[in-house]
């Protein structure tokens, strides 16, 4: 009994998390667009045989006979893909000299990557709009000091998604990396050295392979989020950014197509699935070896 | 003990009704209200007022349509009102609740029964037209004094627009009026429904695209007034507030609204009261108080939009009723064009061709 209760309970939080609403939202996308409270059909009300029968796969038929969706796809995964090295090239010397620092101050530094947190994502967002603007303070700066005598355009391009994304999800990426180097055996450094690494090599063949599972815990945590960003494209990036969450609002709000939106949506789950199943397996396999 | 706790209780169900008796909910465009007159109305009336605002049509509608939406009384445009009526959105005006209804404008009302046929669901709040706001100065100093600033060949003549990008130019986010605005000036008929002439204006933007900084439907209004643009294509009241925003901090910006003589849209913004409102009483308060005279006045004085109240007219500031940008003379009115809601099929054309426009895929 205990046992099967010790089971059901992860399952159950599975099935009313996830795939409820899939399912919800799965339907919706089998259906066709009415002009209507809700704007869709056909809904329960019409009963449950009327209802089978109204769902098709014509909104998926639709999605590939334009290609704005599987550029705004192809274009999302991009920005995501290389706002994760990104992220991973700032992320980890940041881990690694939190790793390294005295231990008297390492609760202070965590406390630094942690402390914008308390703030609104959304204010934090806007503050950049502050800062990369025409007339915002980075420019402000770089005309004082004479590095530049024209006004960079920054904000509204794709360079201002970067930025925002990686400014966003840095923690993200820190703290699972700061989590293994913390726990690395200096030992091991000496070790290498004494057998005739170099700093640098010892870095390459000790450091980097020991936290690897951090590596990889982050930017899945970056990756993930990033592929479906909505605010920060809006906020940030020109009417040049394309990426899918934009197009998913814009089929939601200006067309009010809510079946497309959810075939778009449908397809961005069936992508984000792979490196979700990956992310797991490394979890699992990384609990395994520590068990 | 359970004695306490169904006093308790009772108490608390009693708060409850009492606050669900005692307020009103009321989505409206952002910048569109004097916020005194809310105070004023939770004064009058003892009702709590909860002002949500929104900036975009489609927004609304998704809310509306998504059902629930908790608004007792929301502000569509005439065409998205109309598409709402038919999907069942609205619930009936009760006109004996709503005494001030004679105050309103014939000269309005004649023109929106268009949208809701014997405005059974809806009463007018403002109108204006989309016209073109300049910062005169800048303008003239890159075009010279004989600058069209009345004219669509300002925005939509790449000659002039290459020129103007280094001083910023914004456009609306809104499909429904700039594709009509594009066809008006390549002669076509602006309310035109056919996929084939709605596709046109891509090569309209297309070549005005690369000076466009910015599709937004709100920032332009402190954009144009702190000197960060120089133009942008908007709502008349969003741009008149610019130019007051602009001379009250008396920086130097002197900005001008006209509505294109080769012709503009002209809109009304309605309030209605959603089918499932759930203060439907305080809701048809609130429309009576909007439509009260000298309410209305305020709220014109205050917005720099037109109104449909006709006995509101008498309090009107002279610098809003004497001013054709807000109550345009007769030639102005005849020039004004007006649209129809797009059936879902050439509503995605519309949509993708904006989008097309804006992102340039």
């Amino acid at each position: 009994m205990r046992r099967f209760a010790l089971i059901a309970v992860p399952y159950i939080w599975l099935l009313a998390l996830f795939l409820v609403p899939f399912l919800i939202v799965f339907k919706i996308s089998l259906s066709d667009t009415a002009l209507a409270i809700p704007p869709y059909t056909p809904t329960l009300k019409d009963g449950f045989g009327a209802l089978i029968q109204g769902l098709d796969f014509e909104n998926f038929k639709f999605l590939t006979s334009d290609d704005l969706y599987y550029k705004a796809y192809l274009s999302s995964l991009k920005i995501a893909l290389f706002s994760t090295i990104l992220t991973l090239l700032v992320g980890y010397p940041m881990a690694y000299g939190m790793a390294r620092a005295p231990q008297e101050w390492r609760a202070t530094l965590m406390m630094l990557v942690i402390l914008p947190f308390w703030t609104s994502f959304l204010i934090r967002v806007y503050a950049w709009i502050g800062i990369l603007s025409n007339e915002g303070l980075l420019n402000q700066f770089l005309l004082s000091i004479g590095l530049i005598s024209e006004p960079l355009t920054i904000l509204n391009t794709n360079t201002a998604v970067y930025i925002g994304i990686v400014y966003t999800y840095l923690p993200f990426m820190i703290l699972p990396i700061y989590a293994q180097l913390e726990r690395m055996d200096d030992s091991l450094i000496e070790a290498a050295e004494d057998l005739g690494c170099s700093r640098l090599s010892a870095f390459w063949l000790v450091t980097v392979p020991l936290s690897k599972n951090g590596i990889i815990a982050g930017c899945f945590l970056v990756f993930i989020p990033a592929l479906g960003e909505f605010v920060i494209p809006s906020l940030l990036g020109g009417s040049g950014t394309l990426m899918i969450g934009k197009v998913l609002f814009e089929e939601f709000f200006n067309n009010r197509d809510w079946p497309v939106a959810s075939a778009v949506a449908v397809i961005l789950l069936l992508i984000l699935i792979v490196p979700i199943v990956l992310f797991q397996r490394n979890q699992q396999k990384q609990a395994e070896a520590e068990a | 003990m359970i004695k306490a706790l169904l006093t308790g209780t009772a108490a608390v169900s009693l708060l409850a009704g009492m606050a669900m008796a005692e307020e009103v909910r009321v989505y409206n465009w952002s910048d569109y209200i004097d916020e005194e007159l809310l105070a004023k109305f939770e004064e009058e009336t003892g009702i709590k007022l909860i002002y949500d605002v929104f900036d975009s049509n489609e927004v609304l509608e998704t809310k509306l349509l998504a059902g629930g939406s908790g608004y007792d009384v929301v502000v569509p445009s005439g065409t998205f009102l109309q598409r709402q009526i038919t999907a069942g959105a609205f619930q009936k005006l009760d006109m004996s609740k709503l005494p001030n209804i004679s105050n309103m404008w014939g000269v309005v009302t004649d023109r929106t029964e268009q949208y809701d046929p014997d405005n059974a669901y809806s009463i007018n709040y403002m109108w204006g037209t989309t016209g073109i706001g300049v910062n005169l100065g800048k303008v003239r100093e890159i075009l010279g004094e004989d600058a069209p600033v009345d004219s669509l060949e300002l925005v939509l003549n790449p000659d002039n627009m290459s020129k103007l990008a280094e001083c910023g130019v914004h456009f609306l986010d809104a499909p429904a009026e700039m594709l009509p605005m594009a066809l008006k000036y390549i002669g076509e008929d602006p309310d035109s429904h056919d996929p084939e002439v709605i596709a046109k204006t891509e090569e309209v933007y297309a070549k005005v695209r690369p000076y466009i900084q910015k599709f937004h439907s709100s920032e332009y209004i402190n954009a144009l007034a702190n000197g960060d643009i120089c133009v942008a294509v908007g709502w008349s009241g969003d741009i008149l507030q610019a130019r007051d925003r602009a001379a009250e901090a008396d920086n130097g910006v002197e900005i001008a609204y006209h509505a294109a003589k080769e012709g503009a849209q002209m809109w009304f913004d309605q309030m209605a009261i959603p089918v499932d409102a759930p203060n439907v009483e305080a809701a048809h308060k609130f429309l009576n108080f909007i439509m009260d005279a000298k309410n209305a006045a305020a709220a014109s004085n205050y917005v720099y939009y037109a109104n449909g109240n006709k006995a509101s007219q008498e309090f009107l500031l002279e610098d809003v009723i004497g001013d054709p940008a807000i109550y345009p003379d007769d030639d102005t009115l005849e020039n004004l064009f007006t649209t129809t809601p797009y059936p879902p099929k050439v509503q995605r054309v519309v949509t993708r061709t904006w989008t097309k426009i804006k992102s340039g895929t």
